[in-house]
């Protein structure tokens, strides 16, 4: 007689044991709904969290239902914040969540935070909440100052990494990094990149000598070139390194010592920094250069001669950020050199120039989506494009899973023709099967949001930006595009029509932005008052919202799924528009 | 609770969009898991696959209660004639012989939508019959054009509504101030221009806000370094110059592009504007002020008159009255701005005073 599996019968830690082996959010999720007993074994055993709004739900309900999590990552502001279409003040505050943690997850070791409000006594609650704190990541983050990293330093023994990417940090005083006590010497990663003012950098030079596990080192401006080579000598083990300010008098002994240090670091993987770069000590890293896999050049004001001669030594480049000096004639070099390239940024010089400085077009585009059979993630800011060109870029590269194209002046057409660009991103999205985000620009019908809402079924994120003629376009990417989670939109004719005909969708997304579109007050109040699981938010800094006709439309609208309810912490430009706030409004 | 289903029909199936719009969504989540059914046991959804299921229970349990009166609000546009053709009601209908429906019911096939040349008709005919007159004609108001313009502004939207579809205009720059307070601080003429723009030309370029979308740290940047290439030659950088600006009492801060301004004058009645809604709280939102905006030249009394003054940081760190220096000097060192009281502002005076004749 067969005996039957029972899975209650299960050994409990066997399959905590078996879960471990699962790191992926989505597949964790899965787990927990198997069964009451896997969700109750896997609950406790998770140790990562996700919150990619966090809004969506409040930190008490995440530490109920997960008692035990070592890692937390969050993300507050919607993505158009980092185009200061988010006025200040809005939210994205973490205190609370740091504040619940502390008790609920002493245990804590990481924490990565995106467009979030950090105060410095939040830096100081972590620092002494978590004994055993290991990781900060500041993405993009403002509210602290140089007095909050100093708590971090000082208090946090187990530090690894304290990456400050381009977050704003308010510069009190140089010193915080002597707060590094003589006894940490775990330090992996180190990004202080944004920080305006100059560090000690006596206390910089003894931190890096006494890590000797230190492998990313990201400098700021601040720091000068001649004293670059005495750091790299003290931490040969680098795999990424961003320089300071690039530029020095130019000495030969100089530039020889600098390449000597260089040559002594054979780990190096990427690079990034390079302000104000004097390209004669470019020369200096030409040792390197074909370890390089990353490199970012976006802040280097460096032509294309010099640019060209960089990027042929660099054969195993997979990743390249790059000002518009490139021109076309070095994206054709890049494409002859670089055969393992996957992603590319061009981002503009000038980009509040009328004219054109720089002989960027599609031309350049075209050619590394034709040498590089890997290319498959693009974020390109230029002044002409035309059908033809995407067309080509598509056919060539059904493998592109990020395709973000920026044509500087809003609305503009296909050069060549002088129609819109529907068909072009119409033939990216149809040949380009696994795209995940999608940017449009130029001129575009509701015919393009017709193409996407039929081929983009993979597509999870897409940014809109004067493009659309009427509700039709929303329409259709609204009821199309299965997978969509974020869809960020300006400056488009889409009103209440579509965001109303498909208000279930929006319960399947992360979020929604409409700014600057026609979708009215009422519409909103509407939304808000169906849909309870959606924080429907009207940003308007005119005044009290009952102070103009209902039907006019509102100047931004942010919806985004939630279990947790309105938000406590709204400023006056911000309303829910739930029932509750319906009659505070009236 | 009632289900999720807006300006929807009286009609049976197959008139309800949302409802289509939600099982077409759904449907092909559950076509990839024919067999597995998705249950949320504890009743708590997180953000990942759970919701699906929710959102499939919700839609199934409403098919069979969509009687919907249209008793739903009219999202007409005041002005707009013909009540009985209710444009929700026409939208969704497809029993009304007269009236196409705006959007496809169902694709003609399970996977993809045919980009027939006839149902791109029935698109083109329903935009038409909308156009007509119910709402603003958005293909007439915003048409494709090449031309570069300020793009769509809530206040142009503002001037138009209730009328029937004019002809284009350009959003006036002017008008728009006046309906957005803010708008001095968004749009505007770049009375600097370009970097290229350095003779009297007629092509001033309007910048838009958050437009090309680079990240201020980046602009920053940019700024800083043209602005070290420049400096030979006395160009101004292009670029914004984004300063915080706080005020007393105020519960968050503002941030101000100082390149949007060529004076203190434009400076001064933006920031007015801009943090005039703080003033009204403290004026008593309840009185005479509750259902109008404060008028500009209240504001102005408010700010003038005693209260409050305009200072900021220069980068030596010393704190200054706005004003003392020439405007350019002043953009250069302007770290960031205060509004404060004027009781606190007293000390600033002198050594404002001190200073200048210092650097002079």
């Amino acid at each position: 007689m067969l005996k039957r599996m029972s899975y209650s019968s299960f050994p409990e830690d066997v399959l905590e044991h078996v879960f471990s082996f699962v790191q992926s959010d989505k597949d964790r999720n899965a787990i927990s709904l198997v069964c009451k007993s896997w969700f109750e074994i896997e609950r406790w055993c998770r140790r990562r969290i996700f919150v990619g709004n966090c809004y969506a739900v409040s930190p008490r309900m995440v530490i109920r239902r997960f008692p035990d999590v070592r890692s937390v990552e969050l993300k507050g502001k919607p993505h158009f914040a980092d185009f200061n279409l988010v006025p200040e003040g809005w939210g994205g505050h973490v205190y609370p969540w740091i504040y619940a943690m502390a008790t609920g997850y002493p245990c804590l070791e990481e924490i990565r935070l995106k467009r979030m409000v950090v105060t410095d006594e939040t830096l100081e609650l972590i620092a002494k909440s978590f004994k055993n704190f290991k990781v900060l990541v500041l993405s993009s983050c403002e509210g602290f100052s140089t007095h909050g990293l100093a708590a971090i330093a000082a208090n946090c023994r187990n530090l690894r990494e304290l990456d400050l990417r381009e977050s704003e940090v308010e510069d009190l005083s140089g010193n915080w990094l002597s707060h590094f006590p003589d006894t940490c010497t775990s330090l992996v990663a180190l990004n202080i990149a944004c920080v305006g003012s100059e560090v000690s950098f006596s206390a910089l030079e003894r931190l890096v000598g006494r890590s000797p596990c230190l492998r990313t080192l990201r400098l700021n401006r601040a720091v000068p070139l001649d004293k670059l080579a005495n750091l790299l000598r003290r931490a040969p083990q680098l795999t990424e390194l961003g320089t300071g300010a690039y530029s020095s008098d130019l000495r030969p002994e100089a530039l020889s010592n600098l390449a000597g240090a260089f040559s002594g670091c054979k780990e190096l993987k990427g690079m990034s920094g390079f302000w104000d770069v004097v390209p004669a000590y470019l020369p200096a890293i030409y040792p390197v250069c074909s370890g390089l896999t990353s490199l970012n050049l976006s802040y280097a004001s460096i032509q294309s001669p010099d640019l060209i001669k960089l990027v042929s030594q660099c054969q195993n480049l997979q990743r390249l950020w790059v000002l518009d000096y490139i021109e076309d004639s070095g994206l054709e070099a890049l494409a002859a050199s670089c055969k393992d390239l996957q992603e590319l940024r061009v981002f503009p010089s000038e980009p509040f120039g009328v004219e054109p400085n720089v002989s960027l077009t599609e031309q350049g585009l075209v050619c590394v989506s034709e040498g590089c059979p890997k290319l498959e993630s693009v974020l390109y800011f230029c002044r002409r494009f035309s059908n033809d060109a995407l067309v080509t870029i598509a056919r060539n590269r059904p493998n592109m899973t990020r395709f973000r194209l920026c044509i500087i002046e809003p609305r503009t057409p296909d050069y060549l023709t002088h129609q819109p660009l529907d068909t072009g991103f119409g033939a990216i999205v149809e040949n380009c099967k696994y795209l995940r985000r999608l940017s449009l620009s130029g001129l575009l019908t509701d015919l393009v949001f017709e193409y996407i809402g039929t081929y983009a079924k993979k597509l999870e994120m897409l940014s809109v930006a004067f493009a659309g003629e009427s509700d039709l376009g929303l329409h259709h990417v609204l009821s199309g595009c299965e997978g969509l989670r974020k869809l960020e939109i300006r400056d488009c004719p889409f009103g209440d029509k579509a965001l109303l005909a498909n208000a279930a969708k929006l319960e399947t997304m992360r979020s929604l932005w409409m700014s600057s579109c026609l979708v009215s007050l009422e519409a909103c109040k509407l939304l808000g008052q169906k849909m309870p699981r959606l924080n429907v938010e009207v940003i308007d800094e005119r005044g009290p919202l009952d102070s103009r006709p209902k039907s006019f439309p509102v100047e931004k609208l942010y919806i985004y799924r939630s279990v947790a309810g309105p938000r406590f912490d709204m400023p006056g430009f911000v309303w829910n528009m739930d029932e509750d706030s319906a009659l505070r409004l009236s | 609770m009632s289900p999720p289903l807006l300006g929807v029909g009286e009609e049976g199936p197959p008139n309800n969009i949302s409802l289509l719009a939600s099982s077409s969504s759904i449907d092909s989540v559950c076509q990839n898991n024919p067999e597995l059914k998705e249950r949320n046991y504890m009743g708590l959804s997180d953000c990942s696959s759970e919701d699906s299921s929710v959102v499939t229970n919700v839609s199934n349990e409403n098919k069979t209660s969509l009687n919907l009166k249209a008793t739903e609000l009219r999202l007409g546009l005041p002005g707009s004639q013909s009540p009985e053709r209710n444009p929700d009601i026409c939208l969704l209908s497809s029993a009304k012989l007269d009236e196409k429906p705006l959007f496809p019911l169902h694709p003609t096939n399970d996977s993809h939508y045919q980009l027939q040349k006839n149902n791109k008709r029935v698109f083109s005919d329903a935009m038409d019959g909308f156009s007509e007159g119910k709402y603003l004609s958005n293909s007439e108001l915003l048409s494709p054009r090449p031309a570069p313009n300020l793009g769509l502004k809530s206040g142009s939207v503002l001037e138009n509504l209730g009328a029937q579809p004019a002809k284009t205009k350009e959003p006036a720059t002017q008008k728009a101030t006046q309906e957005r307070p803010h708008a001095a601080n968004e749009t505007r003429s770049n009375q600097n221009g370009s970097a290229n723009n350095t003779s009297s030309a007629p092509a001033t370029k309007a910048q838009v806000v958050g437009w090309p979308p680079i990240r201020s740290f980046r602009k920053n940047s940019l700024a800083t370094t043209s602005k070290n290439n420049d400096e030979v030659d006395g160009k101004a950088a292009p670029g914004a110059l984004f300063v915080k600006v706080s005020m007393d009492g105020a519960p968050y801060l503002r941030k101000v592009d100082l390149k949007n301004y060529s004076k203190y004058q434009e400076l001064s009645s933006a920031l007015e504007k801009m943090f005039s809604c703080f003033t009204i709280g403290q004026y008593g939102s309840h009185g005479g002020l509750g259902r109008e905006i404060l008028s500009e030249s209240k504001l102005k009394d408010l700010l003038h008159g005693s209260e409050f003054v305009l200072t900021y940081e220069d980068k030596d760190g010393d704190w200054m009255l706005v004003g003392d220096v020439p405007w350019e000097m002043f953009i250069d060192t302007c770290k960031r701005m205060r509004i404060m009281k004027s009781s606190d502002a007293i000390g600033l005076a002198p050594r404002a005073m001190e200073k200048c004749k210092n650097r002079n």
